[in-house]
């Protein structure tokens, strides 16, 4: 076997210079911080027990993933024996046309986590759906700013739960349908999340709107651009990087939110599972809302750098550091 | 021969918290076409507010520019302007960058294949087909301008206004745009108006020096005709008498007659 072009030397180095180092800090601070966890934990006594340090949190994390495949079991087995009394009933009667019941069983901790995480998704893109269009309108025309300057100032420090008990009313009153293709839990959480997120990603895109050079906007009046591709090819791309700056602080607080309404209203998503632990009270109850709580933040911090990757695949200046 | 562009007692007001401030008083210049002018001046006399006005981009206060007997109305295509900070827009390549402006302009007039020969030719002009494909932060700030350069051209404008073009350049660079600058309007017979801060660039590359009093409300001071023969070679010209006090009458309005007042 041959190395390719690589002396042993020079591929220490590499390691050294790369791998090493860049793992080092971060790892010697995560186990600082388990550490300093483990320490804490023991000495908080509360009526539920110790405070969940990091073995109870792993222990609790290895019986939610059970929990979730038996419950998985369960639902295929569910689904096995209806399939088979349906096949059997058929067999006996030909025109006998079956039913099948829609397994109705507890969601799993990861159920709750999809089910976040779509809610999130939704509220965050329709948030940024009206945010850009409306940004961009309100940075190009000073005069839509001051008209929607006031409004935006007095909801944009509104708390998510101040809006829950009218989007639920709202919801519950204008969402009527017999076969509704979105549950209303999803609906309210949803608009909530579009509500409180929708702030930053308006405001960010306006400012970035109304700060293109000058000199650009020369060159566009030099060339008589027409109000369309005046906004398309001059004014979008100038205002991109403050945009994904919104777009990312809209995104860190829609997930915030989310956690937050599900857990007031009752919606399912994580927010539920933590508020469901809290009431359930058992000894496994903490250690269980720890588990929780580090993958809120882990989650959080996936879309986050999701987020960070759409910015550097859209814009334009790749010399530009983004973190 | 009628006056391509009649820039007619043009004076501007701009309002400040202090009441209003005259930048500028009953500027009057008639320019031939093919003509190239430089405006020089100290900065602060409003050398670029006389482009911007020509350009579209500022309304005189009194007085009004006439383009072939047309009178001039807000920025357009065939005033194009070649920015001191070549204004490329940073998204796009050199070769969309000249595109943007050749679609506004011959949408209506050229095919899809001619535009395309349009933008390689005005691209070929400056020198810059090799970088085509490049964004502007991938270029030197030479060949920024270069590309500017060929945007202004590839809109075939009957005036070319040029806003201290190579004011940003090292001096190198600077030469070798002025020659190429040469080289095109040899062949193109533009009409110019260039402004500048760098005597040696008026003398070489115009026809007429306008010199402009020091503001506020400045106004054109005296106008050099420089009767040099072209093509001009600043090595040659160098030590060319003609050439050597044509120098000097330009020094002398900017260091003696409108010496700058410096308020320190």
């Amino acid at each position: 076997m041959t190395i390719p072009n690589l002396s042993i030397a020079a591929l220490k180095d590499r390691i050294e210079s790369f791998s090493f180092k860049s793992l080092l800090f971060p790892l010697f601070g995560i186990l600082a911080f388990i550490l300093l966890w483990q320490v804490g934990a023991s000495r908080v006594h509360t009526s539920l027990g110790e405070f969940p340090g990091p073995k109870v949190v792993y222990e609790q994390w290895t019986s939610l993933v059970a929990e979730h495949s038996n419950e998985r079991i369960k639902e295929e087995k569910f689904y096995d024996r209806q399939e088979k009394r349906i096949a059997d009933r058929q067999a006996k009667d030909p025109n006998y046309v079956g039913k099948i019941r829609n397994y109705t069983g507890k969601p799993t901790f990861f159920d709750q986590i999809f089910t976040s995480l779509y809610t999130v998704l939704a509220g965050f893109g329709l948030a940024s759906l009206i945010a850009i269009p409306l940004g961009i309108l309100i940075g190009l025309n000073s005069s839509v700013y001051s008209a929607l300057n006031p409004i935006i100032q007095v909801f944009k420090p509104v708390s998510p739960l101040a809006w829950l008990p009218l989007v639920t009313m709202v919801v519950s009153a204008t969402y009527v349908s017999d076969d509704p293709m979105f549950s209303k839990s999803f609906l309210t959480s949803m608009f909530t999340v579009t509500l409180c997120c929708m702030w930053p990603t308006l405001i960010n895109t306006a400012v970035g709107v109304a700060a293109v050079e000058k000199d650009l906007l020369n060159v566009s009046k030099v060339l008589r651009l027409g109000w369309v591709t005046h906004v398309i090819k001059i004014v979008i791309p100038s205002a991109i990087p403050l945009m994904f700056t919104g777009l990312r602080l809209s995104l860190g607080i829609a997930w915030m939110v989310l956690i937050a309404a599900e857990m007031l209203a009752q919606n399912p998503g994580l927010g539920k599972f933590v508020w469901d632990e809290f009431q359930n009270g058992s000894s496994n109850s903490l250690g269980r809302i720890m588990v929780a709580v580090l993958m809120i933040g882990f989650i959080g911090f996936l879309l986050d750098r999701a987020m960070l990757m759409i910015q550097r695949f859209v814009s334009w200046d790749k010399t530009q550091v983004l973190r | 021969m009628a006056t391509h562009l009649d820039i007619s007692k043009v004076s501007i007001e701009f309002p400040t918290p202090k009441g209003s401030f005259k930048a500028l008083d009953s500027v009057s210049l008639k320019i031939d076409k093919g003509e190239f002018v430089s405006l020089i001046g100290h900065s602060g006399c409003g050398k670029s507010t006389v482009l911007n006005i020509v350009a579209g981009l500022y309304d005189a206060t009194e007085g009004g520019i006439l383009l072939d007997g047309k009178e001039v109305k807000g920025p357009g295509p065939e005033r194009a302007v070649v920015f001191q900070n070549h204004s490329l827009l940073p998204w796009l390549t050199s070769y969309q960058n000249v595109e943007l402006a050749v679609k506004q302009v011959f949408k209506k007039t050229k095919t899809k294949k001619e535009m395309h020969d349009w933008i390689m030719h005005n691209l070929e002009l400056v020198h810059m087909t090799h970088a085509a494909d490049k964004r502007p932060d991938e270029i030197s700030g030479g060949m920024k301008q270069r590309v500017g350069i060929a945007r202004a051209l590839a809109m075939e404008p009957s005036v070319l206004l040029m806003d201290e073009p190579f004011g940003a350049l090292d001096a190198l660079t600077r030469a070798h745009l002025q020659d190429s600058l040469m080289e095109i309007q040899k062949d193109l017979n533009n009409t110019v108006i260039m402004i500048t801060h760098d005597v040696d660039e008026a003398v070489l590359l115009s026809d007429r020096i306008v010199m402009m009093t020091n503001g506020p409300e400045a106004t054109i001071g005296e106008i050099l005709h420089v009767d040099l023969e072209r093509p001009r070679d600043r090595l040659a010209l160098a030590n060319d008498p003609k050439y050597v006090d044509y120098r000097a009458q330009v020094l002398t309005f900017l260091y003696e007659k409108q010496r700058k007042v410096v308020n320190a």
